[in-house]
């Protein structure tokens, strides 16, 4: 039933307690959307402005200490983007650049070049931040942020149940091998299609039950706040320092 | 520590669709302080009633009143306040992410914030011997954890009623033992609905068995359990070999 294995929601955080995990989430949320949105609008040929972003990137991940590793490890998840980019150079057309015998479009190249960095980029801010801070705590942000309420709930509730539908899914899965179902052509697919169906009437079921949970605890449509901590002006001028010369190098760069 | 009488008048409930009622006109009076058990079949009603009592389902006919206060729409938030509801499935009952949050949802709702809550929190915790849990998630908790944490996101709110609905199914025979020394020491007004008639018998002097939407037999524990012939009519089973005259 439980158990003390990582769950999907907690899997992420890499326990530490270096400056960047001090860092309050709705800074660090505010940070690395601006860090990201800066990165995204820069021209893909200011290839010193990338350097200068890419250079300090890999800062924030040396003091993050999640370890060299671990980053590259989780940075793969962009691997599907990157080998879309890198048929872009065979198929792009105009001007061609001579590479070993191969010609290769150099729009295609540019285009390549353009994808990998960014989203290289983005991946890097969205693992220091999932690695450096606990999920609820990056809920608590979003509501400092003032995103509505009802919003964050419904994220929370999302990633409190997602392991018990998780295991849920598993137990029929299991009952359905266990009755000597052992899916692999495409006909085979109805159990799977009902199953699906099932868990989501258990699902809506549990979604009934909770909120007469909530109801009983006194619930009046509003959720409650918990915190009421926030962060310091200097916490935030010291953190969206790091954005800020971002956009300064973007801006010396292109005007 | 506050606790409530509890006085349930003629209570009739018919789910919608339903061809038959629910709930056929059933009374029960228990007062302040007292621990009843309500045994019943599957389908007696038992969790229909339970669900009146703070308000989870609106009446259709009959009263109740939970220490002087009667539970309608007008007083609904106070009754809730006062009547803590631990549900069965304690995965329905923690549904934040951590067990703090759960815990401080109830007083939270009430208006208290800041290191009020976070006090109430902790001291709650301690109450029900889960001290330390408060950052943990929910989902990692053993069944005995996560009952005891259910039962202390009520608790937080400082209800005079407890109404607990199953509470030892699923726990193994520690967690059980565990968390029926956590009942027995509190001293709100419980209503405790089980098949679990051991339970009933060591922790409730009274019980009252529900069959058919109504109360049909309300006595000393010992003696319900003792009549054999009643307890077979409502479907109620005394485990193997166990004999409730020699406890």
């Amino acid at each position: 039933m439980s158990g003390a294995h990582g769950s999907t929601v907690t899997r992420l955080y890499v326990a530490g307690d270096s400056r960047i995990h001090r860092i309050s989430p709705e800074v660090k949320l505010v940070a690395v959307f601006a860090v990201v949105v800066v990165g995204a609008v820069t021209p893909r040929t200011e290839v010193v402005a990338f350097s200068v972003y890419v250079v300090a990137a890999l800062m924030v991940v040396a003091m993050s200490g999640i370890g060299l590793i671990k980053y590259l490890r989780r940075l793969t998840v962009i691997v599907p983007f990157i080998l879309f980019a890198f048929v872009i150079p065979f198929v792009g057309g105009g001007e061609k650049l001579n590479v070993a015998g191969v010609a290769l479009s150099v729009d295609g190249l540019w285009a390549m070049w353009n994808i990998l960095v960014k989203a290289a980029l983005g991946a890097t801010m969205s693992i220091v931040l999932s690695a450096t801070t606990p999920v609820t705590n990056l809920l608590h942000g979003l509501t400092r942020l003032r995103v509505p309420r009802l919003l964050v709930a419904i994220i929370s509730f999302m990633l409190r149940y997602i392991d018990v539908l998780v295991e849920q899914l598993g137990r029929m899965r299991r009952s359905m091998v266990a009755r000597g179902h052992d899916p692999r052509w495409l006909w085979q697919v109805k159990p799977i299609a009902s199953s699906a169906g099932a868990l989501f009437v258990r699902s809506y079921e549990r979604g009934e039950r909770v909120h007469q949970a909530m109801l009983a605890r006194g619930y009046s449509g509003v959720m409650p706040a918990m915190t009421n901590q926030r962060a310091s002006i200097n916490e935030w001028i010291a953190v969206m320092v790091y954005p800020a010369v971002c956009f300064g190098v973007l801006m010396l760069a292109v005007v | 520590m506050p606790s409530s009488s509890i006085e349930v008048r003629d209570l009739r409930y018919r789910y919608p669709g339903e061809h038959h009622d629910a709930l056929t006109g059933l009374s029960l009076s228990v007062s302040a302080g007292e621990r009843v058990a309500v045994l019943g079949p599957n389908g007696s009603g038992k969790t229909t009633f339970v669900m009146h009592l703070n308000g989870l389902l609106s009446m259709q006919s009959g009263e109740i009143a939970i220490g002087d206060t009667s539970v309608t729409e007008d007083h609904l938030r106070e009754i809730r306040r006062r009547v803590g509801a631990v549900f069965q499935d304690a995965d329905d009952q923690l549904f934040m992410t951590t067990v703090r949050e759960d815990v401080a949802f109830g007083p939270a709702n009430l208006g208290v914030t800041g290191d009020e809550l976070n006090a109430l929190v902790e001291q709650t915790l301690a109450r029900v011997g889960a001290s330390g849990y408060a950052d943990r998630n929910p989902h990692h908790l053993s069944g005995g954890e996560k009952r005891r944490v259910a039962i202390a996101t009520v608790l937080s709110m400082n209800p005079d009623v407890l109404i607990l609905d199953e509470p030892t199914s699923g726990l193994d025979p520690a967690g059980r033992r565990e968390l029926i020394d956590l009942l027995a020491g509190l001293d709100q007004t419980q209503l405790i609905v089980t098949h679990d008639l051991p339970l009933a018998l060591q922790l409730c002097e009274r019980s009252v068995i529900v069959s058919g939407g109504q109360v049909v037999a309300d006595g000393a524990t010992a003696e319900l359990l003792a009549d054999e012939a009643l307890l077979a009519q409502h479907r109620l089973e005394l485990p193997l070999g166990f004999d409730p005259s020699r406890l």
